[in-house]
């Protein structure tokens, strides 16, 4: 099927890239070089601080000097971020990479006695651009002036004429603005900025923080209407540059091992296919984790990289549980091939997990990865989109050819329950586990609900842990298929 | 019209409260500007009596003095003496908002 060409600008903008992680990705190679962006949002969204980030990288990566012209910050804050992205701001100003002119803008009342322009802002500009002959400029945040200074009419003409001005000296701006209650920012600059204006936003719902970054405009270049979630920690902003990608991915056609042997018999012999989905879902202590960990000590035997990413258990934990069964795990993390990153999942809302994730994957590479479990998530998301983060990042994985292996919680016999129905649909092998009490024995089942693409089998077979390890028992007959599943039309459901 | 930098100190004749030390910022020679110190001048020619030094400075020539005084509009007129420090902008063509602005005590 012919995929469509992506739009073409008819003078494509060059491009000043920003150095923040994802960011650069999203926008297609950076801002727009020369010209005026502006990036709005709320107090403490992050636009300050995308700024500082910047001139930071342009002056240390790019060899593009930079001139902050800070109306807000004051000196500490903007040392504290600039330290925040590990450089000092005395050094930078020392080794002549970025300047900072702090404008105080002081409340006048009956200040005006005539006609005046705002050439001494410009003189102050210019001077600093001159003296490290800056190619970066930031103006944080602009709107300061609108408290100072009375006459609007001027206040905007002499905008505008700042705009042209930094526009006629190839200067690449960001300019900051005020998220404003019914316009993009208080006092309506989006007028002013006709190539790329950046929307920050920051949510507290149910005291979960999410962060989402969106290119409201960004003339020349075809962007994605989408939202990007980021996060900000040690090492400044990372995008996650997650989109909506149409089921682009290549259908890979080698197959892993479970690590299982009984279970890949289950799936064809052959177990399941690279880079596919797999959820394993079931009821507290059915063995999900260790089904989970079989699967990552195959991968790593083979030699491949894997990242565990572990949202209830700490990783010592883990590793006792596992070892308690024979499984041993501590040897791969010693190897360097399994990497644990455990995280609260309360600890951020949903868009911040999947930075994270998104985050360790880019910078670790892994061939296997394991969410376990992915129900807390779920339930952590508030009011976003569930389904669209999950289809992001599952989509993310298969792009990466990355073979990807989920836990889930139910809470009773119903696979759907937990996260089941948000996100069955976008696994490619679900394998139920439960207990079970037939004549009175208790045991723990395992079979296969669904696998694409395969013939596998749908009886469920005994699971069985012991301190030897982890195997599966002999097909069960004693019960059928059809009893075991809680609602027929349930498993009409799936897919 | 009087230029001089800025760091230079006489002694006041006169005790601090009755003598103005004021400093008008321009750029160039604008028409604007040129306004401004006439008004100027005028202002203090009828107010003060002679107890007064104008300062004219042009950042067009010395662009870092804008720091200092935290200069954005032009024309500014900063009064120095005697504190406190009072700023005003504009060209000065509002007599009342001058006086009233630098707290221009007018001296008999």
């Amino acid at each position: 099927m012919p995929r469509a060409r992506p739009k073409v600008a008819r003078r494509p903008l060059a491009k000043a890239p920003t150095g923040i992680q994802g960011l650069d990705e999203v926008t297609g190679g950076g801002l727009p070089k020369g010209r005026v962006t502006l990036v709005c949002g709320s107090a403490g969204c992050g636009k300050s601080l995308l700024a500082m980030e910047f001139l930071v990288h342009g002056a240390v990566r790019y060899g593009e000097p930079g001139v902050c012209m800070d109306f807000e910050e004051t000196e500490e804050k903007l040392r504290a971020n600039v330290a925040s992205l590990g450089f000092d701001l005395r050094d930078l100003a020392r080794s002549k990479k970025l300047l900072v002119d702090y404008v105080a803008v002081e409340r006048h009342e009956i200040a005006e006695t005539g006609e005046y322009n705002l050439e001494g802002l410009f003189i102050r500009l210019g001077h600093a651009v001159k003296a490290i002959k800056a190619k970066r400029v930031v103006l944080d945040s602009i709107e300061a002036l609108f408290s100072g200074l009375t006459d609007s009419t001027i206040l905007r003409a002499e905008l505008r004429r700042l705009f042209q001005w930094l526009e006629e000296r190839k200067l690449t701006a960001i300019v900051t603005g005020e998220a404003g209650e019914h316009t993009l920012t208080r006092h309506g600059l989006e007028e002013y900025i006709a190539d790329c204006v950046i929307a920050l936003d920051h949510r507290v719902t149910e005291q979960l923080s999410t962060r989402r970054l969106r290119i409201v405009k960004y003339r020349g270049t075809s962007h994605g209407t989408d939202e990007y979630p980021f996060l900000i920690d040690r090492e400044g902003i990372s995008v996650v540059p997650l989109t909506s990608l149409a089921l682009a991915h290549k259908a890979l056609t080698d197959r892993v091992s479970t690590g299982i042997p009984a279970l890949d018999e289950m799936l064809e012999g052959k177990g399941f296919f690279r880079g596919s989905s797999v959820l394993v879902s079931g009821t507290s202590g059915t063995g999900k984790s260790s089904v989970a960990a079989k699967f990552v000590s195959a991968a790593c035997a083979r030699g491949e990289d894997c990242l565990y990413f572990a949202f209830e258990e700490s990783p010592s934990q883990i590793l006792r549980n596992m070892s308690s069964v024979g499984l041993d795990l501590e040897r791969w993390v010693k190897r360097r091939l399994l990497y644990f990153h455990a995280m609260r999942p309360t600890s951020t809302g949903l868009e911040g997990h999947l930075a994270a994730i998104h985050k360790l994957i880019a910078k670790l590479r892994p061939k296997v990865v394991v969410i376990d479990p992915i129900t807390n998530l779920v339930s952590a998301s508030g009011a976003y989109d569930v389904k669209s983060m999950l289809t992001r990042l599952v989509d993310f994985l298969k792009v990466e050819q990355i073979t990807s292996m989920f836990t889930n919680l139910a809470w009773s016999g119903d696979p759907q329950q937990g996260a089941g129905s948000a996100v069955s649909s976008l696994m490619d092998t679900w394998i139920v586990l439960r207990d079970s009490k037939p004549n009175g024995r208790p045991r723990r089942e395992l079979y296969v609900l669904k696998s694409r693409g395969m013939a596998h089998s749908r009886e469920p077979r005994e699971l069985i842990v012991s301190k030897r390890g982890i195997e599966l028992g002999m097909v069960l007959t004693d019960h059928t298929l059809a009893s075991t599943v809680a609602d027929p039309s349930a498993a009409a459901k799936v897919k | 019209m009087k230029k001089s930098s800025a760091k230079k100190r006489r002694p006041a004749k006169t005790p601090p409260g009755d003598f103005y030390r004021l400093r008008l910022y321009i750029a160039g020679q604008t028409p604007n500007s040129i306004a401004a110190i006439a008004n100027l001048k005028k202002i203090c020619e009828d107010n003060l009596r002679g107890k007064y030094r104008i300062e004219v400075v042009d950042l067009l020539e010395k662009p870092q003095l804008a720091k200092g005084d935290q200069i954005i509009a032009i024309p500014t007129l900063v009064r120095r003496l005697p504190p406190p420090v009072k700023k005003i902008i504009g060209n000065l063509s509002k007599t009342e908002n001058v006086i009233v602005g630098l707290d221009l005590q007018p001296i008999p």
